[in-house]
């Protein structure tokens, strides 16, 4: 059924149709309204599911841990200065290998106090062993909670759904809603090869020496791996069953393109306008879309800037003295493959200053006039 | 693509006008976007939303600064807000106030259409809200079909009545009174 959803309850929608049993979140803005909602779904009886009321995210992501432990299928979502309060215990359910899924609203990280989109909290949590997506509109926010936990499931690592704030959390769209019973048939109950019972009491994840830690960190490292495949596979049933196409990467206009522009999140929708407008006066630009960042697809990515001119990659996002995240990364899938194209870095849009269509043409302009870029960060739109 | 702003205050349902509206638009096959102003919201403060309506998916992920139409939900605003900061040549601009548009054509200059509607009136008498602060948007939503001809009163009664919680007749008769009662609409 088409429905008008913003991005918060589309979340909460994609929790219920995956039939989630345990619930623990704590309310930050702009995260809020997918716990109110959720709670109203549980509080009046349409999801056989335990609403847990926690004190904090730490808490919350606690609790799941638990639940996920007993072979519940958990779920919380969060935002900013809360997920960076779950740090420690995204560790955790990471490391214990638990299915979790999560809904993370990207907004900026204060001082100063913000409640506006950038990416800075969850790639912040980069190297806590965590899936993580990065969405485009309220459709995929819906989708990605669903193939979140098929997903999960196989690989047993935890997913982080990130979508900006305001300009998915906050902005209604129409939204496909799947009907439960074909949700039903593409994930199946959650019941894990071993959980713990209270009824059988063991401790897990107690102390382990350094003959074994380094083999944890070993198939930890294997299934993310892995799950490159795992995520093909997924998609590819979801596509079946749904209609609709997801992966590692998105392509738009790639085919004959000359020039790439790299984005995530909800900047990759605006840039296919200024795609558009180039390609009618004959410059052959794509845009090439990150989708998931953990596992990182830098051989997808390589393959994909094959051939290619020049690449101008977006992020809204900063690592402190060195340059945008995404660029970073990007520039090191591309140096064991020989690959010495012009990689152009923008930073844009921190703190939800709003990116416009010509916004991204100033970047298009930058990168056409420059044959290589002289510093790790091109600045967009900054007063300096 | 049409893009519309509305203009209200904290408490006089601006923001669910602008989602009853995107309502209507899915319910008939459309593309919509409905969203707030990004930040916060405070009762009887200015607020504003919007809503950008088209036939294919929307890729435009940013706010709007050029709409096609402004529509006011308080009159009081036009004393402190530029309500027409951005709007369009030839845009629309509906204003909930028991005023003939020619009586304010004159304050918005010739380069916009004005059209008016008493949605307080309309919203006093169906008991709307309370006396001191009646919630005129049903009544904003029927005049807005009228006037910016983006979908029809079936859709929009649809609409109000899964979208407002209370009284739901009193707000679909709210809006098909003001279809019926708005100025400047020919």
């Amino acid at each position: 059924m088409r429905k008008l959803l913003m991005g918060n309850h589309a979340i909460s929608v994609g929790a219920t149709l995956s039939r989630v049993q345990v619930i623990a979140a704590y309310p930050i803005t702009p995260q809020t309204q997918v716990v109110e909602m959720l709670s109203e779904i549980v509080a009046d009886g349409k999801l056989n599911a335990e609403f847990i009321k926690v004190e904090s995210e730490h808490s919350a992501m606690a609790a799941c841990i638990g639940a996920s432990t007993t072979g519940a299928r958990a779920f919380t979502a969060t935002s900013a200065q809360g997920l960076l309060l779950m740090h420690e215990l995204l560790h955790w359910a990471a490391h214990g290998r638990l299915p979790i899924v999560m809904a993370n609203v990207n907004r900026a990280v204060a001082p100063g106090w913000t409640i506006w989109t950038d990416q800075n909290d969850s790639l912040s949590q980069r190297d806590t062993g965590w899936i993580q997506f990065y969405v485009a509109d309220n459709q995929e926010v819906l989708d990605t909670i669903i193939l979140g936990y098929k997903l999960a499931e196989k690989v047993h690592l935890p997913v982080m759904v990130n979508l900006d704030a305001f300009v998915l959390s906050h902005t209604y769209e129409a939204v496909e809603v799947p009907d439960q019973e074909k949700v039903d048939a593409f994930l199946p109950p959650f019941n894990p090869e071993w959980k713990m019972d209270v009824k059988n009491p063991r401790a897990f994840g107690g102390l382990t020496s350094s003959d074994v830690y380094m083999e944890f960190q070993y198939n930890h490292h294997e299934a993310m791996e892995q799950s490159k495949k795992v995520i093909a596979e997924t998609c590819g049933e979801f596509e079946k069953i749904f209609g609709r196409k997801y992966g590692l990467l998105e392509e738009y206009r790639m085919e004959d393109s000359e020039y790439v522009m790299v984005t995530s999140g909800t900047i990759s929708k605006t840039s296919r306008i200024v795609v558009d407008e180039l390609r009618e006066k004959g410059v052959k630009i794509g845009i090439l879309r990150v989708r998931t960042f953990r596992p990182f697809p830098g051989e997808e990515i390589a393959a994909a800037l094959a051939g290619k001119k020049k690449a101008f990659v977006i992020d809204r996002n900063i690592s402190y003295g060195k340059s945008g995240i995404f660029y970073d990364e990007i520039k090191g899938a591309l140096y064991n493959k020989g690959m010495n194209l012009p990689l152009f870095g923008f930073v844009i849009g921190l703190g939800g200053r709003d990116v416009t269509p010509a916004h991204l043409h100033e970047i298009v302009d930058y990168g056409m006039k420059h044959d290589r870029p002289t510093e790790e960060i091109i600045w967009m739109g900054v007063k300096k | 693509m049409i893009e519309i702003r509305l203009h209200g205050r904290g408490g006089q349902g601006t923001v669910v006008a602008s989602k009853i509206l995107a309502d209507a638009i899915v319910m008939g096959g459309g593309y919509v976007q409905a969203f707030p102003e990004f930040g916060v919201e405070r009762r009887g403060a200015p607020v504003v939303a919007y809503v950008r309506i088209d036939n294919k998916p929307i890729n435009l992920k940013s706010k709007i600064y050029q709409p096609d139409h402004i529509v006011v939900l308080d009159p009081t605003l036009l004393q402190s807000v530029n309500v027409t900061d951005g709007l369009k040549e030839g845009g629309k601009v509906l204003v909930n106030s028991e005023k003939e548009p020619s009586e304010m054509q004159e304050k918005f200059g010739k380069s916009f259409k004005v059209m008016t509607v008493d949605a307080t009136a309309i919203a006093l008498e169906k008991r709307l809200g309370s006396k001191t602060s009646p919630i005129v948007n049903t009544a904003i939503l029927g005049a807005i079909v009228k006037a910016l001809n983006v979908t029809n009163m079936d859709l929009i009664i649809k609409a109000i009545e899964e979208g407002v919680p209370l009284k739901v007749e009193e707000n679909v008769e709210a809006a098909k009174k003001a279809y019926t009662s708005l100025k400047g609409g020919e």
